[in-house]
C-alpha cells in the first residue's frame, strides 16, 4: 500500500468516526423521545447526516481510484449541477442545440482536457471557445427576443457548474515539487475544509449570529462567518500533514477557501431569491440539489487550484 | 410466447422508467392527493410527445401498474414497435378518434373505467404549441366525470418537459422535469360542460410554477 492510499483510508476512517458519532447522537435524541412525536428538526438533521454517509462513500472511493476516479465522479457531479442551473435560466427553442452542445460536448471535453493535464487549455476552453462558439450556434436560428439574457445566463451555468466544478479535480494535475504523486489529497483537503467551515458557520451562526450580512438575501450573519473561517482555518491546519503547504500555509489556505465558499452561497442565494426557489433540486435527500451542496466549493475550487499553482507549483 | 412478450414489455417499460430518470431526474409532487392505490383520471397539460412516459415513469409501482394511458389508435400502431409499445408497455387504452369509426372513443373509456384502472388523459386532445398555457379542454373530460361519478379527477401539471423535447429537436436536453399532482375534482351537480371544463382548466394552470425569468 502506498502512502497516498494510507492517507486517504485514515481520511475516509477520520470521517466515518465523526459520522458514526454524529449517528449516534441523532439516535439517542430520537429514543429520548416520546413514542409518536416526530421532532422535524431532528429528522432533517438525520436526512442530512445520512446523505453525508452517502457522499463520503462516493468521494472516499473515488479518491482511491485516483485519476480517472476523480475525474468520473466530478463529471457527473458537473453534469447533475449543470442540469440544475440551467433548468432556472432564461432560454427558447432558438438555443436547443447550444444547450445540447453544452451538455454532451462541452462538459466532456473540459474533463478530457482535465484528465490529459492540458492546463493550457481548459483554462481557456469554456472561457474563450465555448463563449464564442455558443451564441453563434444559437444566433444561427434567428431568434432575437432576450438573446443576450439567454446566452449570458447558459454561459453563467457552463463556468459555475463545469469551469469552476472542474477546478476540483484540476488539483491533481498540479505539480508541486516533491508532492507528486500524492495531489489526490488536496482534493480531500478542499472539500473538507470548505465543508466543515459551512457545517461551522452554520452552527455558530445559529448560536451567535446577532449581524446579517445581506438581510434581503440569506441568514449569515459575520459572526457566523468569522467562527466558521476561523475554525476551517483551525481543521486546514490540523489537516497539514496531508498538504504540501506546513502548518500556516495550510491554515491560510484553508480561510481563504473557507471564506470565497461562504460568500459564494450568497451569490447562489441571490440567484435562488430571484428565480423564486427554496432549493436548486430535490436530488439528495433533506439537502437540496447538487449545487445546494457545493456552492460553496465551487466558488473556492478556482481560488484555490490558482492559489495553490502560483504559490507552490 | 405470450410470455416472453410480457417479459419483454416488462423490461423496456424498466428501461424507459431508468431513462427518463436517468435524463430529467422526473420526481413527482403529491401537492394534492397522496399517492395510493385509489381510482382516478389523471388528466394532464400536453406539449410533447413525451409527457405521458413522463408521469407513467414517475407514479409508484402499485399505480403504475393499474394506470392506463387514453392515447390515438393512429400515432400507437403507426409501426410494430410502437404497437409494441403502446398497447403492452403502457398498456395503453387506444381510441379512433375519425368519427366514422364505430367503436366510440367514450365506450372504451367508460370500459377500462369500469375494469377498475386509472387513467392517463390529456384533454387539451393535440399537443399545445402555443404560447397560452392550455389550450380549451374536449368534452371528454366532463363526459367521464359525468358518467363514472365517484372517480376522482386529478389535475397533472408536467413543467420543463417542452424545453426538454420540443417538436422538432432530436436530441433531448436533460433537464430536471417535475410533474404535480392537484387536489381531485368532480362534475357538481347542475354544472354545465362549459363551466366545468373551465374549472378543470383553471385547477391545472394553476399547478404551473411561476416563470420568473
Amino acid at each position: 500500500m502506498t502512502e497516498t492510499t494510507n492517507d486517504i483510508l485514515l481520511l475516509a476512517i477520520g470521517s466515518f468516526g465523526i459520522l458514526f458519532a454524529l449517528t449516534f447522537v441523532g439516535e439517542v435524541l430520537r429514543a429520548r423521545e416520546e413514542p409518536g412525536f416526530v421532532n422535524p428538526v431532528l429528522d432533517t438533521y438525520m436526512t442530512r447526516v445520512q446523505s453525508w454517509w452517502g457522499m463520503v462513500a462516493f468521494v472516499g472511493v473515488a479518491l482511491l481510484m485516483g485519476k480517472i476516479g476523480v475525474m468520473v465522479l466530478f463529471a457527473f457531479t458537473s453534469f447533475a449541477a449543470l442540469r440544475e442551473f440551467l433548468t432556472l435560466t432564461t432560454k427558447a427553442q432558438a438555443d436547443h442545440m447550444s444547450l445540447a452542445l453544452a451538455f454532451f460536448v462541452v462538459l466532456p471535453l473540459q474533463y478530457f482536457f482535465v484528465g490529459m493535464g492540458w492546463d493550457g487549455l481548459y483554462n481557456v476552453f469554456i472561457p474563450v471557445y465555448a463563449f464564442l462558439l455558443l451564441p453563434i450556434v444559437s444566433a444561427l436560428r434567428g431568434n432575437a427576443n432576450r438573446f443576450l439574457i439567454r446566452v449570458a445566463e447558459t454561459q453563467w451555468g457552463l463556468m459555475i457548474a463545469v469551469f469552476c466544478v472542474s477546478h476540483v479535480p484540476a488539483l491533481v494535475t498540479i505539480d508541486v515539487v516533491g508532492y507528486a504523486d500524492r495531489s489526490v489529497l488536496l482534493i480531500a483537503f478542499l472539500v473538507m475544509v470548505v465543508q466543515f467551515g459551512d457545517l461551522l458557520e452554520y452552527f455558530f451562526g445559529r448560536r451567535i449570529g446577532r449581524t446579517r450580512i445581506a438581510p434581503g438575501l440569506s441568514p449569515k450573519t459575520w459572526e457566523g462567518v468569522v467562527c466558521g473561517v476561523t475554525c476551517a482555518a483551525l481543521i486546514g491546519g490540523l489537516l497539514a500533514w496531508i498538504t504540501p503547504f506546513g502548518i500556516f500555509g495550510a491554515m491560510a489556505m484553508a480561510g481563504t477557501a473557507s471564506l470565497v465558499g461562504l460568500m459564494g452561497s450568497l451569490v447562489f442565494a441571490a440567484i435562488k431569491r430571484d428565480r423564486g426557489v427554496k432549493d436548486w433540486s430535490h436530488l439528495i435527500p433533506g439537502q437540496g440539489g447538487f449545487v445546494d451542496q457545493l456552492d460553496s466549493v465551487i466558488f473556492a475550487a478556482p481560488i484555490f487550484y490558482h492559489f495553490t499553482k502560483y504559490f507552490y507549483g | 410466447m405470450t410470455f416472453l412478450r410480457q417479459f419483454a414489455a416488462r423490461i423496456v417499460g424498466q428501461s424507459i422508467r431508468i431513462f427518463a430518470r436517468a435524463i430529467t431526474a422526473v420526481r413527482a409532487d403529491w401537492q394534492g392527493i397522496e399517492p395510493v392505490p385509489k381510482q382516478r383520471v389523471y388528466f394532464a397539460n400536453h406539449t410533447s410527445n413525451g409527457d405521458m412516459p413522463m408521469i407513467w415513469s414517475c407514479l409508484p409501482p402499485a399505480i403504475r401498474r393499474t394506470v392506463r394511458p387514453v392515447a390515438a389508435a393512429d400515432y400507437w400502431l403507426k409501426n410494430k414497435l410502437r404497437a409494441f409499445v403502446g398497447p403492452e408497455v403502457f398498456n395503453c387504452v387506444l381510441v379512433d378518434r375519425r368519427p366514422e369509426v364505430k367503436d366510440k372513443p367514450m365506450d372504451k373509456i367508460i370500459a377500462a373505467l369500469d375494469e377498475g384502472a386509472s387513467l392517463i388523459i390529456f384533454p387539451e386532445g393535440n399537443r399545445n404549441m402555443t404560447d397560452d398555457p392550455l389550450l380549451p379542454f374536449k368534452a371528454g373530460l366532463y363526459n367521464m366525470g359525468v358518467a363514472r361519478p365517484e372517480v376522482e379527477l386529478v389535475p397533472t401539471w408536467v413543467a420543463n418537459l417542452n424545453t426538454i423535447m420540443p417538436k422538432g429537436e432530436v436530441i433531448p436536453l436533460p433537464l430536471i422535469c417535475t410533474v404535480t399532482f392537484g387536489s381531485p375534482i368532480h362534475v357538481q351537480d347542475g354544472e354545465s360542460k362549459d363551466d366545468f371544463l373551465r374549472r378543470a382548466s383553471d385547477a391545472l394552470v394553476a399547478l404551473a410554477p411561476e416563470d420568473r425569468t
